[in-house]
Formats: structure tokens, sequence, C-alpha cells
């Protein structure tokens, strides 16, 4: 190809050249602050002040080592797991035989069941935060982690019976027909046929109810009073409170804290980016 | 068939009163009570403790709406909307058609971008607290690399929903570019061959192809980023706590700053209800007037 050839390219070369810049400039934009804190955490507070962008000059492993050997972090992530872990499994129970019922079953009824459910669609549970820390209260579930994940099923599950239901309608009626005419009844064809043959729609429910009630600050906050439940949300504010100017252990323990979701992201990508983008009406 | 019952009947009704009543009794339960009941509290002047007798009837919403903090919650509100919508909806479209493609590198930027949406707002915020502190800041260290005084952007109530609007851009701008990737790898290629085969430049084929085929997916967007602004409030509490000079405030850190954590049971009702309000009416009338196509 000759010089002149490439010159009469100009201008794709020059919208591809502007479009490389676009692309830096937002890659930059959203990667330095990510990068920054990972990186802060190997600093010392000294060096943070003077040189907060650049790898540093002595790395401190000591900031993130303390804190992985702290009781505190491991307490906080084990809460965290206890009730993301809880809420996932029973969202999913629940959610999914009721999804069996208004996918496959007709009774009088039904689809004023199905709007009545898809309301929870419409509002958040900010919405009546304070009559919600009342009923936990009377029923005594204040400061127990049932007091965060019941609430925390009950408003994830519009979202999963409507995605668990259009998935189970695509399932061959034939074959409940059958089954049910054979003797099979609901519940062991839901628990032997639906449930395996639903493995793909499960784990996409789960993981968004799992990456919700993970990252989840309000209800947790309003239900939870000691420092031994507290998920690692409310674990982080109250270390940053704690620590308000010493920068270098605060990204330490945040980048440590994003670990386990970067590392379910890496994992579960297809399932977070599908889940949570077809049906995230609560995104 | 009509007169034979199919042998099978009996089992429904098992199979309903068995498979459905967990699910209903959690959501009402947990779900349609609460909202119910802050109708109700909202009628009361109540700190919570024991029943609720003092009913004051409408005054807790005249209290809401005479709040000037309330009114620039609510004003919060709608900048953030209007952000989301001129910034944010406008950046993810341009990067879902550059990324679209398949290229090298394209699903690593994609996930790159996508990445920021799926960190908890508390951790997104501290790291941006961090971005915009003073002394130790990124921000700062860049001002100073200028010889030039850092502006304390959380710290002041003309700047405070400004750095708070550049890290919403930040978080979510992802989420939509996904979205529009999703649409753009479902259409259907043999329109925009055409019109190319014809002679259209890439701007009409943007203008007059791409974007009404994308109209669908741009609504969908719209409406998870209205939704989204209304409920936000993570993202506000390690940022700016709604201050200074109560500057930042959503209609949601509002009503936990000035509802729960004083204990104003029937205030903060009247603030949730108001909220409930906007947000079923915005959903209504948007599916009506905006999605009735689809």
């Amino acid at each position: 190809m000759n010089s002149e050839q490439d010159f009469s390219e100009t201008g794709l070369d020059w919208a591809a050249f502007l479009k490389a810049l676009y692309l830096l400039g937002i890659v930059l934009f959203v990667a330095t602050p990510l990068v920054a804190t990972v990186l802060g955490g190997f600093k010392s507070l000294g060096e943070l002040r003077t040189n907060p962008f650049g790898l540093p000059q002595v790395w401190e492993w000591k900031n993130y080592a303390d804190i992985v050997l702290s009781r505190r972090y491991w307490q906080l992530l084990q809460n965290s797991l206890i009730i993301s872990s809880l809420t996932v499994i029973l969202t999913l129970i629940t959610a999914s035989m009721a999804a069996f019922v208004f996918a496959h079953i007709s009774f009088f009824g039904r689809s004023m069941l199905l709007n009545y459910i898809t309301m929870g669609l419409l509002f958040p549970a900010a919405t009546a935060i304070l009559p919600l820390f009342i009923k936990v209260r009377d029923l005594g579930l204040l400061d127990h982690y049932l007091g965060v994940i019941l609430p925390q099923v009950a408003f994830s599950l519009a979202m999963s019976i409507l995605l668990l239901r259009r998935f189970f309608k695509e399932l061959p009626e034939e074959l409940l027909e059958a089954a049910l005419v054979d003797g099979c009844s609901y519940l062991n064809f839901f628990r032997y046929v639906t449930l395996p043959l639903s493995r793909p729609i499960l784990a996409t429910v789960g993981t968004i109810t799992f990456v919700h009630s993970w990252n989840a600050y309000l209800v947790p906050l309003v239900m939870l009073n000691s420092d031994s439940q507290y998920p690692w949300p409310m674990g982080i504010m109250i270390y940053q409170g704690e620590f308000s100017a010493e920068w270098h252990l605060i990204l330490a323990f945040i980048t440590l804290t994003l670990l386990p979701t970067i590392i379910l992201f890496l994992f579960a990508q297809k399932h977070i980016v599908a889940g949570l983008t077809s049906g995230a009406v609560k995104g | 068939m009509l007169t034979s019952r199919k042998p099978y009947d009996a089992g429904k009704l098992s199979a309903v009163l068995l498979f459905l009543p967990p699910a209903l009794l959690l959501f009402t339960l947990f779900v349609v009570m609460p909202i119910g009941e802050a109708a109700w509290y909202s009628g009361f002047n109540w700190n919570g403790f024991g029943t609720p007798k003092n009913w004051i009837g409408w005054d807790n919403y005249r209290f809401v709406f005479d709040n000037k903090a309330f009114g620039t919650a609510f004003k919060n509100n709608l900048l953030i909307i209007v952000v989301s919508l001129l910034v944010q909806l406008p950046l993810a479209l341009s990067l879902a058609l550059i990324l679209a493609r398949a290229f090298k590198g394209a699903v690593m930027l994609r996930m790159l971008f996508f990445m920021p949406y799926i960190l908890a707002e508390i951790a997104t915020g501290l790291i941006f607290s961090f971005v915009y502190d003073g002394e130790f800041g990124l921000l700062a260290a860049i001002y100073r690399h200028f010889d030039a005084q850092a502006p304390h952007l959380l710290a002041s109530p003309d700047t405070s929903m400004l750095a708070i609007l550049l890290v919403i851009v930040w978080k979510y701008f992802g989420f939509h570019m996904m979205l529009f990737i999703a649409a753009l790898q479902g259409m259907d290629r043999n329109l925009v061959e055409a019109a190319r085969v014809d002679g259209a430049s890439r701007w009409q084929i943007l203008r007059h192809i791409i974007i009404p085929l994308l109209r669908p997916t741009i609504k969908l967007s719209v409406f998870f980023a209205i939704i989204g602004s209304l409920q936000l409030f993570d993202l506000i509490m390690p940022l700016t706590r709604g201050g200074p000079a109560d500057s930042s405030h959503t209609m949601v850190s509002f009503l936990y700053n000035f509802g729960v954590m004083r204990m104003r049971v029937g205030f903060g009702s009247a603030v949730g209800v108001i909220l409930f309000v906007i947000c079923v009416t915005f959903a209504f009338s948007y599916k009506r007037w905006f999605m009735r196509d689809e």
C-alpha cells in the first residue's frame, strides 16, 4: 500500500485516533480512583500526601497484613456472608415456588396476585423504612441477622418471581401434562424437573440477589445495633470514622473489603451482567 | 373433555396452597403492610415507643413541605435526573457504539466500565471522599502540581452536589452502556448495511437508523436513571451525609436524617409516603405515556 492511499484514508484514521483518545480518557477516569485506592493502601501516610498517584516508593505490606490478620476484617466478611447467603437461599426457595405456581397452575385470582407481587417493583425499601423498623422490632428481630434477611428477601421477591416465571413458562407444557398423567405430583415435578432445568436462571437470580444484599447499607444500618453483627459496608464506615485521617489504612481496608466483590465479578461476570441488565428494575 | 375433570386437578389446590404462601406472606408482611402503616403513622406525632396516640392529621405533610431541606433534597433529586439524562446517557451510548463491535480489548473495556456499578455505594463513596480530600486526595495533588490551593468540594454547600454528581456518573454510566451494548448486538445489521451501500454518512446512519432502533432501550435506560435517582442514599452517606448545611440531601437521605435518626416516626413516614407516591405515579405514567408500544 503506498503512502498516497494512506493519506486518502486520513479521515478514517482521524476518527480512529479520536475514538482511541476518547476511550483512553474514559479508562483513566474510571481506573484512576480504583488504582490509586489499591496503591494508596501500600503507602505510608506521609508518602500518600506527596505521591497519591504513583507507585509506592516503599511498599508498606504491613498496612494490608495487619488488616488481613485482624479478627475485625473476617468478622465483617463473615457477617456479610451469612446475611447474603441466607437472603439468596430464602429468596430462591420462596420465589421459585411462587413462580412455579404463577407459570403452570391456573386458578381463580392468579393474575390479581401476580399484579399484587409486581407492585413490589415500583418503590424502594426506603419508602417504608420506619414502619419496617417498627415491625422488625415488634417481631423481636432487631439486632438479629433475620431482621435484615427477611426484609431483603421480601424486597427481592418481585423481581425474582417475575424473572423465574418467565423462564419456567418456556419449559414445554407437555412435559408437565405427561408427568401429571403418569401420576407425578406437582411437588415432585418442581423438585426433579423444573429446578434442575432452571439452573441458569436460578444462578442469575441468585447472583443479583447476592450482589444487592452484599452491598446493602440502609436496611442493616436501621436494623442492627452491635458491632459483632455488622456487615462490611457498615464496618468500613465505622473504620473510616475511627481512623479518620489515616487514609493509607482506610484505603487498604476498602481494597480488602472490595476484594470478594471483585473475585465474584471475575467468576460470575456473565450472570452478573445478564442479571443486572436484563431485569434490574432495582438497579 | 368439558365433562371430565383432569385426574390431577386435586393436586392443583394443594400445590397452590403449599407453594404460594411463603412468598405472599413475606411480601405482605415486609413490603405491603409497611407502606400501609407508613400512611397511618404519618398522621401522628410519634417517637416510636408505645402506640401512636397523638393524632395530628395532615400536619406532618405540612412540616415536610415547609422544610427547606426537603425542598433542596427534592431539587437535588431532579438535578441528578437531569445530569443522568444529559451527561450519563450520551456518555453510555457513545461508548456502547464503540464497544458493541468485537475488537481486541473491547470485552475488557466493557468489563472495566461496568465494574464501578457492582462496587458497593458505600465503598465508592469512601473512595471518592479520598479523591476529594483536601490534603491527601487525588484532586488536591493535581492542584498542588500547578501550585494552586485545592478546593474542598465536599465541604462547601456550593460544590457538594457537583462532587456527588461526578461520582454518580462514574458509578452508573457502565450499567447504561451495557444496556445499550446488549441492544446494539441484538440489532438487525442489514438496515445499517443497506443504508451504507446507499451512501448514507455515519452520522445519518446513527441519526436516522440506529437511534430510532434503540428507542425502546433509551426509554428503559431513562426509566432506570430516574428510579435510581429517587432511591439514592448509600452514596450520600460516606461523601457528605447530606451536608454541609443540608445542601446535598436526596429525599431518602433527608428521610434518614430527619426521620430515622431522630425517631420522628410520623414525620419520616410522611416523607416515605410522599416518596412512594412520586415513585408509583412516575412508574405508571411513564409506562403509560412512553412505553405503551413495547
